[in-house]
């Protein structure tokens, strides 16, 4: 048995033979040829086929995925259609007397490599779509068919990478599982494997071509897959699969409901993401929107200060994607327990008390700024919320705003597009419960953080493990400020939702559905769950918890 | 002949979606098109010479339209330019 790591896309298990997803291996002619006209026509033929395979991948990518992924194949076939590069193919073939998939190679490999000097970031990558339509041209050239890569067998592919192309043109019907050497979790590739519920390995270093024809499993919620496994594993990890898929069927069936008590109220279930790697997991498990996007990650994952345009990329990717829905970004949450090194924090006594959150971010003017301007710039792209966290008094709530207006009016003035945008304030603080009323008359929602919530109103270390016998998570002085803080809101028309921990405990769902909750944003598995409590509430019974 | 004149307000500048749209607008017109950004120009069919031009939020275009339908290919690369870009 052979064990092999990589980054599992979703917590999934596939179990099948493995195949090896490789373009048999074609050696391009350089030798001269005499018959060019024949060679102009079997170019031409191939492009033409191209085409109408773009135009196909087109129509199925609308269907799969949506017209946003689709379009790509869209520029495809205007790609294929470009006179230039079809001129500089010509002319290789003519001139050179050299064959039409020699001619293909050098021209597309020329194109990719002005796209691949630019020194645009964006532009720069498209020598992927280059490669991508030479590689649907010498396909037809040598006949080489999708079919024959993927086999006919349920399989779970292995391959070095997968163009989006390539992707689309799967046959989900034979697809148990993908592993890549290479790829992203952000990766087309991914993305799609994702909302398909496909499990997916990438980055797997690995993974080789000897695989091919073995027994193999991918388990997904230890990002590793197994080669030939021992018949203890295999057992282990079938029934594993088998207790996935009737999980999985049971809440398949919740998919596309309303969640709605049976006397009819109903509640927003978002999800809790960290970052945009995560998008894929929303529409899977069907959210409602988002109600927490932790933004530390674009600091957290960075060398140095993120710029703007990284940011903006970020925000505009979870917006653009997931419109209509409500995306809710919160601003910086760094400090604490979460520390980077180009920030030059001093070292604190006390850091949970101490310069984190929004405190950084207002000592910091330029770089909240920054932040602010990324984050209004993709409020043009769909429905943004904007979320302060560790907010203690309205006049740190006015001073954000106050600077985000200021950020607003530098990009009108460049004529940047800016779309309609919410505004919220993590309760996490017993202060900010208390002064819920004049927070609520200044913002349209609420968001309370439980988990620093409780460790700021018992005085308990939420890191320190020899505290549990002290810690109740369900302490009444909780609840009680969770419903302070959702009267407070629903008395200034402002919405309330809970985005900590407990806010996914099935425990207090009727609780919490009962104080007039308006959303709660879970981790993505857990909203189907919760879907189900909450479809099975009936607020006209007695209550089942006896806090209330 | 007729004018265009257009201000890239699109983050991301024409790339490759939007400049996709622009080339099959104008293929389903008569008419011939050039795009101008200062001194450079190309012919608004040539998909990748478009791409390669690079052309960035803030960047001022101006597209020249010649043919017998020009009115109507005007206004429909307008309206793209305003919807996409």
């Amino acid at each position: 048995m052979q064990v092999a790591t990589g980054k599992s896309v979703l917590n999934g298990i596939a179990i099948g033979k493995i195949k090896v997803y490789k373009a048999p291996k074609v050696e391009i002619d350089a030798s001269i040829i005499s018959d060019t006209e024949k060679e102009l026509e079997r170019f031409e033929n191939a492009r033409q086929k191209a085409i109408e395979q773009q135009n196909a991948l087109y129509e199925k990518a609308l269907l799969d995925a949506g017209e946003d992924s689709a379009m790509v194949f869209m520029v495809h076939a205007e790609m294929l259609d470009d006179e230039d590069l079809i001129d500089a193919t010509r002319e290789i073939i003519t001139k050179q007397k050299h064959s039409a998939e020699y001619a293909t190679k050098v021209a597309f490999d020329n194109q990719a490599k002005v796209f691949a000097s630019m020194d645009d970031e964006y532009m720069k990558n498209r020598d992927a779509d280059i490669y991508d339509i030479q590689q649907a041209i010498l396909n037809v050239l040598f006949g080489i068919s999708n079919d024959a890569m993927q086999g006919t067998e349920p399989a779970i592919l292995v391959a070095k990478d997968l163009t989006p192309s390539e992707t689309v043109k799967l046959d989900k019907s034979l697809l148990l599982g993908i592993i890549t050497k290479e790829g992203s979790l952000n990766s087309h590739t991914a993305i799609l494997a994702r909302s398909m519920g496909i499990p997916a390995l990438v980055q797997c270093a690995e993974a080789s071509e000897d695989w091919d024809g073995k027994e193999g499993i991918i388990d997904g919620y230890n990002h590793c897959a197994y080669v030939e496994p021992t018949p203890d594993l295999h057992q282990t990890l079938k029934k594993k699969q088998d207790e996935d898929l009737k999980k999985k069927a049971l809440l398949e069936e919740l998919k596309g409901k309303d969640n709605t008590t049976i006397d009819g109220r109903t509640i927003k279930v978002y999800a809790n993401i960290g970052g945009p790697s995560d998008i894929g997991l929303v529409q899977q498990n069907d959210a409602g929107g988002v109600g927490l996007f932790r933004s530390e990650f674009v600091y957290l994952n960075s060398k140095d200060y993120p710029t703007e345009e990284e940011q903006f990329q970020s925000y505009r990717l979870a917006v653009e994607t997931l419109a209509p829905k409500q995306v809710i970004i919160r601003t910086c949450d760094i400090g604490a327990d979460k520390q980077v090194d180009y920030m030059d924090m001093k070292k604190e006594e006390n850091p949970a008390l101490g310069v984190r959150a929004i405190r950084i971010c207002l000592t910091r003017k330029e770089f909240f700024k920054t932040q602010l301007r990324a984050l209004l710039r993709a409020s043009a792209y769909g429905n943004l919320g904007i979320m302060f966290p560790m907010i203690i008094s309205a006049r740190e709530l006015r001073e954000c705003k106050e600077i985000l207006e200021e950020c607003r009016q530098e990009l009108l003035q460049k004529n940047v597009s800016i779309g309609e945008f919410s505004i919220g304030v993590m309760i996490e603080t017993p202060a900010a419960v208390m002064i819920a009323d004049e927070l609520a008359a200044e913002c349209d929602f609420f968001s309370i953080g439980t988990n620093d919530l409780t460790q700021y109103t018992l005085a308990i270390d939420r890191q320190n493990a020899g505290l549990d016998p002290f810690l109740d998570t369900h302490h009444p002085a909780i609840l009680r400020e969770i419903k302070m803080t959702i009267d407070a809101g629903h008395r200034h028309n402002t919405w309330v939702g809970i985005c900590g921990e407990l806010g996914a405990d099935p425990s207090l769902t009727e609780t919490f559905v009962r104080m007039g909750v308006d959303e709660l944003s879970v981790n993505p598995v857990s909203i189907l769950p919760l879907r189900k409590i909450i479809r099975g509430l009936d607020l006209r019974n007695e209550p089942k918890d006896a806090s209330q | 002949m007729k004018e265009v004149r257009y201000v890239i307000t699109d983050p991301l500048g024409i790339h490759a979606r939007p400049a996709g749209i622009l080339v099959r607008t104008l293929k389903q017109f008569k008419s011939s098109a050039v795009l101008f950004k200062g001194d450079v120009n190309v012919d608004m069919k040539a998909l990748m010479k478009l791409m390669g031009l690079g052309i960035k939020q803030g960047d001022a275009i101006l597209v020249r339209i010649e043919g017998e339908d020009e009115d109507s290919c005007a206004a429909a690369l307008e309206k793209e330019l305003k919807d996409n870009l």
